[in-house]
């Protein structure tokens, strides 16, 4: 996608870089939008090749590629790469390009800030995927970095503790950036509740990005003095609690799953009513609903921890708490359902992705209540029901979301059409090969396979040489995305301003592809 | 509102943003190298911290220009308003995660560790109490800090820190340079005597107390809640600092001096963690 911004665009940029300076020194929020996009298409590749390598080891019973060593190292950064490298920057190089966009901002709030969070990026990747070259490899404690194990892994740990917290400040700065542009940087008119959905989603993400991820920098701060300086916060015998990591790191991490999820209901929620030709049904229990979701994030984290030992009391309110989460997110459901309802739809690759998106995720939504149900988590916690549970609300859910926006936002972005051949094809792969490979995992945990583990005992092995099958078709159906991306940036049929027939929103005002600068005068809202 | 909508300040392309990430990548390989006692560790470091302090001076300076040469309307005023807010805010949070492991131990894991199976099979006669270092039999024996010395006076400090910046604050809405300096000179004043006296409270602390960072779970959560706020305590300073000679070079006007109020409601914030700590860490 680098060369997103055409060639001609290049004499309206002032100031005097060009080439790589240009990129490295950059306050434009789309070249910064372009780079946080073609960063995640990288980790996510990156982080695709480990996970397809953990598949090839468990294609059949027995260690035949990778020693369990490696296997675990390539498991825990296959998740922190993932959630951290290509989920998150995706979504962040969305609102980078959009939000402006949308709210008819001349640009982010703060340009010079926006630069250095995306370049916060690559030196924490570099630590990061550095760290398996370096002496006992990267760290294997998982990516939730649970003590003992991550007190008494080698340099990898040391190397990931500081890239998550690179990490963490590149996303506090970017938060708060989208933040301020939100709520500062509006259009006349464009009151709070006119804004476009993805908007909304993503401020309600922000807030939550800033209430948590300083939080995780504390989590990996005392793990890092509990290694090296002698601290106890999570040895027993010092009258710590490995456990107390745990809450604080759920604590992060639950409402981590929601900002990796809010923004991609906004971007779903742009493309159903463009392809049903109907406005959002239901626009403000969208909004009241996505902030339920956020407030209700805060006071589930113990559903993660259910196997560690819980007052019963406990265990009831965390259960009760988290499937109260289903109702927000079943209003979410019915209102995108409500909106298809006698729309006159069609099916373009991005409207494919949306609905694709509704189905598999609501799946992964109900898997998601069946883990939140104390009793039923104690048999099926650490399991594969949970890796299929979180594959199926995290490819399926945030990743078909962004592809979906993707396809959506191309014309804006490149001045051309994307190929519906090709985009079609990536889908129907996509959809296909992803059910192949996350099916057959419910089965594989309801019998009892334990994940994280490279070999497993004879019983399990059809559906997991089943599961290895569909994960390469998946993965190699991504290369079909970058084969769409690209043909699209070098060509294909031009696109109007309003690319998408009844696409509503400021975005398709300005032309395609967008200028370098746009909204310099701030359009009017009525 | 109206169509005139004031024009907001977008600036140029510029390079300090790369000196901070290669900045921070250099620390991070720097502290991990030392750390594992690998050759160069500290050289690679403190490299990082010099660009780091390079990066700061060049682009706070740049954005002292613009904001001295009129380039930042009420608007940008606003943004920063609401970004340091959202700034403090992520600060809290950080704290709260420390504050939440000591009422965590406090509350829950020492008890729990001197009860039930816990006391019975693994730490025979463990009893509940704080400050505690934990069941561990081999562990050095500490006295803990008491809070009516000098936590009781760098309270007192703390506070009247910060009537003189409200009093220095008024000065600069009422246009009186002199006092405005002579208020913001006290502030740092105090806050140095304030680091001054914790520097000590650490000598202290492990000369006569044998309270050290592995004093088990009451050494931890005492020197990393201690030591992270001194060192906001420190950002302040430093903060009030600048705040100081540019007051001195003639900046800020009485309706216009956001960084000032910046560094105010930070060194608030940096005050109201302090009684936080005073109260559950010190005194209770």
């Amino acid at each position: 996608m680098a060369a997103v911004i055409p060639e001609r665009l290049q004499e309206h940029h002032h100031g005097a870089h060009t080439g790589l300076m240009r990129w490295i020194t950059t306050t434009n929020h789309k070249d910064i939008g372009t780079m946080y996009l073609i960063f995640s298409f990288v980790m996510f590749l990156a982080g695709g090749v480990m996970a397809l390598t953990l598949r090839a080891e468990l294609f059949q019973p027995g260690l035949q590629v990778v020693q369990p060593e490696l296997f675990n190292q390539l498991t825990t950064l296959h998740g922190l790469v993932m959630v951290f490298g290509a989920i998150m920057p995706a979504f962040v190089g969305f609102a980078n390009w959009m939000i402006p966009l949308m709210i008819g901002a001349s640009d982010m709030a703060f340009a010079r800030m926006n630069n250095w969070s995306f370049w916060l990026l690559p030196p924490a990747a570099i630590l990061l995927i550095g760290s398996f070259f370096v002496p006992g490899g990267a760290t294997a404690a998982g990516w939730t970095l649970y003590p003992p194990l991550s007190v008494q892994m080698g340099m990898g740990m040391d190397l990931a503790i500081f890239a998550v917290h690179i990490m963490g400040v590149s996303s506090i700065m970017g938060a708060i950036n989208i933040v301020v542009t939100i709520l500062n940087m509006r259009a006349p008119g464009m009151t709070m509740m006119k804004m476009p959905l993805f908007c909304w989603t993503w401020l309600i993400t922000a807030y939550l990005l800033i209430a948590v991820m300083p939080v995780l920098a504390g989590a990996v701060t005392m793990l890092l003095t509990d290694r090296h300086f002698g601290t106890s916060f999570f040895n027993a015998a010092g009258g710590g609690d490995p456990v107390l990591y745990q809450h604080i790191f759920w604590f992060f991490g639950h409402p981590e799953v929601y900002i990796m999820i809010l923004p991609a209901f906004g971007i779903v929620s742009q493309i159903i009513p463009t392809f049903a030709r109907k406005p959002l049904f239901g626009y403000a229990s969208m909004v009241y609903a996505t902030s339920s979701i956020a407030i209700l994030s805060f006071i589930v984290w113990a559903h993660h921890m259910f196997t560690t030992g819980m007052p019963a009391a406990g265990q009831l309110f965390f259960m009760y708490a988290t499937m109260l989460i289903a109702v927000p997110t079943g209003v979410k459901v019915f209102n995108w359902v409500a909106t298809m309802w006698r729309g006159s739809m069609t099916f373009e690759t991005p409207m494919l992705f949306a609905v694709g998106f509704i189905f598999v995720f609501t799946m992964g939504g109900f898997t998601g209540l069946i883990c939140a149900i104390a009793p039923v988590d104690i048999q099926i916690h650490d399991t594969y029901y949970v890796v299929a549970h979180f594959h199926y609300v995290l490819v399926a859910g945030s990743l078909f979301a962004l592809f979906a926006g993707a396809y959506y936002w191309l014309p804006k972005w490149t001045g051309h059409m994307p190929d519906e051949r090709i985009g079609k094809l990536h889908f129907w792969c996509s959809i296909v090969f992803f059910n192949v490979t996350f099916f057959p995992m419910h089965f594989l945990g309801l019998a009892g396979m334990p994940r994280r583990v490279p070999d497993y005992a004879l019983q399990f092995a059809d559906f997991n040489a089943l599961a290895t099958i569909g994960a390469f078709g998946f993965g190699l159906s991504q290369l079909i995305f970058l084969w769409a991306v690209i043909k699209c940036v070098r060509g294909g049929e031009k696109a109007a301003a309003r690319s998408w027939e009844s696409a509503e929103g400021l975005e398709w005002t300005v032309p395609s592809p967008a200028p370098h600068h746009t909204f310099e005068e701030a359009p009017v809202v009525r | 509102m109206t169509h005139a909508l004031e024009k907001y300040f977008v600036p140029e392309p510029s390079i300090y943003p790369i000196f901070g990430s290669v900045a921070l990548l250099l620390f991070g390989a720097g502290a991990v190298m030392w750390l594992h006692g690998i050759g160069p560790g500290p050289l690679v470091l403190f490299a990082g911290v010099a660009i780091l302090v390079y990066m700061l001076f060049g682009w706070f300076g740049q954005v002292v220009r613009e904001s001295e040469a009129g380039l930042y309307g009420k608007r940008v005023d606003k943004s920063f308003r609401w970004s340091m807010g959202w700034f403090i805010f992520s600060e809290v949070m950080f704290f709260a995660a420390f504050f939440g492991a000591l009422f965590y131990v406090r509350v829950l894991s020492v008890p729990w560790l001197a009860s039930g199976d816990n006391e019975a099979l693994l730490w025979e006669g463990f009893t509940q109490a704080w400050p505690s270092a934990g069941p561990n039999p081999h562990a050095d024996p500490f006295t803990p800090m008491g809070a009516w010395g000098i936590p009781a006076l760098n309270t007192l400090i703390l506070l009247t820190s910060g009537a003189t910046l409200t009093w220095a604050h008024y000065a600069l809405l009422r246009g009186d340079r002199a006092r405005l300096k002579l208020g913001l000179f006290l502030t740092i004043l105090l806050g140095v005597i304030f680091l001054g006296f914790q520097v000590y409270e650490y000598f202290h602390a492990y000369a006569d107390l044998n309270l050290r960072l592995d004093s088990g779970i009451y050494g931890s959560t005492f020197f990393l809640l201690t030591g992270f706020h001194g060192l906001h305590v420190t950002i302040g300073a430093i903060m009030l600092t600048v705040m100081l000679f540019r007051t001195m070079a003639g900046h800020f006007q009485p309706d216009n001096h956001f960084a000032f109020e910046a560094t105010a409601w930070y060194w608030h914030f940096v005050d109201v963690v302090w009684l936080m700590l005073f109260v559950v860490v010190y005194w209770l």
